[in-house]
């Protein structure tokens, strides 16, 4: 029986090779800030964006109104996608019926005509409604990114409680812009500051 | 804050809450050992759901012959309570759908667990079509699938299909809704939870970090589901209605069935949201997020369902008298003075009379009388299904084939197993997910908590916007130039 031997990869954190060395080199370093309420977020917010500082992503433990525009985040397009999904159930739905009972089998039921538009209707609507809803929600779903064994970028435990945060990517920064971060912070009123290696 | 402030509601959140309190309270249920009441309530549940399946398998190994129905009245209990079970499935999609696309903020509190209810509910709905068809191996020949006998298609003529697309597109959408809901808050399980927990919640929320983007397709996607739900939670019982108005059976054969069977779908679910609301808010100690408002809204509701239903009542009969036609007006003479007059004169007073006390606010503000009239309405709303189905089949055309009916022990057993089965699921759903919508509660904190209504409520709000609070200890470490971490835990690379 041959034996399988598995080559330890250069850098693995398995290994015991230098660890931090390949933390750095695969992921990204995020710079965090955590305020207690939304409407110093969204001062923040405005600061950084007068500061021309370029912020990697805000994470919020609900949906902070007023958000969006500063961040320059475009309207979502997820209805386009339920109008489509909408449209093929919707015409999947008809236009099967009228295959079934005008083409494939077509049955009289009390002397109504094969083509019986109306009593169509009900389940149109209803597929029309299960496409969108289905085919919407799963494209939510894969655009985000999330799913059931997804991995969160969890930058801190309180995000999802009371934290609001705004995270820079630092990975390419040099100490100075750092500083000035850190500097951004203080004058927007932080809580806390922290910074954290995140899977890239 | 720019959201609006209306002081003529009273507060939604009361106890002068906090973000983080929110989430403590809420949260706590899914953390804590579970109390007595609830382990004597989950083994009196269990102990139903037995029999419900102890009694669906009598059914199907003896054969639908247990059941006391007769050549004449062909569906009795079973049609009675698939229709009962929809209609109080309809509440939760009526409070997170409807209210949504008002702006009802009250519809927060409650939402969630209307929801779940909704679906449980409509999983309860669902048994009776299956094993009233007696041979539930034989069930999948509902759907128009490609078969070996032709292809021998389903009737898409027939309203009892329409039901098998309905209530399917009911329940798959309802679950998905609520799901896409529930994703932010069982993430914020997660970051409470440690261990097995948290790897489980992982899994359930599905690696939700709030980003703000995530976020603004959330609230888009909620408010498309909220726009398709609302239509179809209409259609859903419109169509339950079909099944009985496109039928020639006197009794059945009206145009008022549509809106009638709605409002009293959604008088039904109401009257079952309180009943389970009021037990969750106090065993749950979520007194502070279901508050006096949630309820007499709720009250609210019934009253102007009830009172649709009542007009619904007399119209028929008005139109039976009205339309000349004897043996209409025999059907509707039947209902009321019949062999099952007093399933009449109980749907009467419990969905009609009774309902009518909450034109008073104490009455409809009172824990006692709204629990009291939850659970006289359920029994209404179930007698009102029970006229329609069993008095109007007990007479039909031929005296010689009138019938009377009384359920067996089986069809007793299959409905009391079925408020198991929707107990335990609903039991085991207030266990393991945050009962109230966490994310949407701590939205409306600021324009519906109890510390920012009120004279003070500009006053608070300008607090929060002022710049140059005090630096708390942490950030003057900054200034030092070192990283500052509150627990420690949350800088370790390739977490």
């Amino acid at each position: 029986m041959a034996t399988i031997r598995i080559e330890p990869t250069i850098g693995d954190p398995a290994t015991g090779t230098d660890k931090e060395e390949y933390a750095r080199a695969t992921n990204r370093d995020i710079f965090f800030g955590l305020y207690d309420d939304e409407v110093k977020l969204l001062d923040a917010v405005r600061a950084a964006n007068e500061d021309h500082l370029a912020i990697d992503d805000v994470y919020t433990p609900f949906p902070v109104h007023g958000l969006d525009p500063l961040l320059g985040l475009e309207e979502s397009r997820l209805h386009v996608a339920g109008f489509v999904f909408g449209s093929i159930g919707c015409l999947f739905g008809f236009g099967f019926m009228t295959w079934v009972f005008t083409r494939d089998w077509p049955i009289i039921f009390g002397g109504k005509p094969y083509w019986s538009v109306p009593a169509f209707i009900p389940i149109t609507f209803e597929l029309t409604v299960l496409f969108a809803s289905v085919g919407m929600v799963t494209v939510f779903y894969i655009i985000n990114g999330l799913g059931p064994g997804a991995e969160p970028r969890r930058l801190h435990d309180r995000i999802t409680d009371d934290k609001f945060c705004i995270a820079f990517d630092v990975t390419e920064s040099s100490d100075s812009e750092i500083d000035r971060l850190r500097q951004y912070f203080n004058r927007t009123g932080v809580e806390t500051v922290h910074r954290k290696l995140v899977a890239a | 804050m720019s959201g609006h402030i209306a002081p003529v509601r009273q507060p939604l959140i009361t106890g002068h809450k906090t973000y983080h309190q929110i989430t403590e309270d809420i949260c706590r249920p899914t953390e804590t050992a579970p109390s007595l009441s609830w382990v004597v309530a989950f083994i009196v549940a269990v102990t139903l759901l037995g029999l419900f399946v102890f009694s669906v398998a009598w059914t199907i190994w003896v054969g639908i012959g247990s059941w006391n129905l007769n050549r004449t009245i062909n569906w009795g209990w079973d049609i009675t309570n698939f229709v009962w079970w929809v209609g109080i499935g309809h509440a939760g999609t009526l409070i997170s759908a409807i209210l949504l696309l008002f702006r009802q903020k009250w519809r927060t509190g409650v939402n969630r667990a209307a929801e779940a209810m909704t679906i449980f509910a409509v999983m309860c709905a669902g048994q009776f079509p299956l094993i009233h068809m007696g041979r539930l191996w034989m069930a999948f020949f509902i759907f128009p699938y490609p078969n070996t006998r032709g292809p021998l298609w389903v009737n898409f003529n027939s309203p009892l299909l329409w039901d098998v697309f309905a209530i399917s597109t009911y329940f798959t959408v309802s679950l998905l809704f609520w799901y896409a809901g529930l994703v932010p808050d069982l993430a914020t399980v997660r970051d409470r939870a440690v261990g097995l927990r948290r790897k489980i919640y992982s899994i359930f929320s599905f690696g939700w970090n709030g980003s703000a983007k995530h976020w603004q397709r959330w609230e888009s996607l909620s408010l498309i589901l909220a726009g398709l739900a609302t239509p179809l939670v209409l259609s859903v019982h419109t169509i339950v209605s079909f099944d009985f108005a496109t039928a020639v059976i006197p009794g059945w054969h009206t145009t008022i069935f549509p809106p009638y069977f709605v409002a009293g779908a959604i008088f039904s679910g109401f009257a079952m949201v309180l009943t389970l609301m009021l037990i969750a808010r106090k065993v749950l100690h979520l007194e502070d997020y279901i508050t006096i408002e949630h309820i007499e809204s709720m009250n609210k509701v019934i009253l102007l369902t009830g009172s649709i239903v009542g007009v619904a009542y007399l119209t028929e009969l008005f139109i039976a008298w009205y339309s000349g036609y004897i043996y209409e007006q025999f059907a509707f003479l039947n209902r009321v003075l019949g062999p099952y007059y007093w399933s009449y004169i109980g749907m009467m007073l419990c969905n009609v009379v009774s309902p009518q006390i909450f034109w008073s606010k104490r009455l409809r503000t009172s824990l006692f009388w709204t629990f009291f009239m939850s659970i006289f309405i359920n029994i209404g709303m179930w007698f009102e299904r029970f006229v329609i189905i069993a008095t109007t089949l007990a007479r039909d055309y031929l005296p010689s084939s009138w019938s009377y009916y009384v359920p067996s022990w089986v069809e007793i057993c299959i409905f009391i197993g079925t408020l198991g089965l929707f107990s335990t699921l609903f039991l085991i759903f207030t266990r393991v997910a945050p009962v109230v919508a966490i994310a949407e509660i701590k939205h409306i904190l600021k324009t519906a908590g109890d510390q920012y209504i009120g004279p003070n409520a500009l006053a608070h709000a300008h607090a929060g916007h002022a710049h140059g609070q005090t630096v708390p200890a942490e950030i003057n470490d900054l200034q030092a130039g070192g990283t500052v971490d509150i627990d420690g835990e949350n800088d370790k690379p390739l977490d």
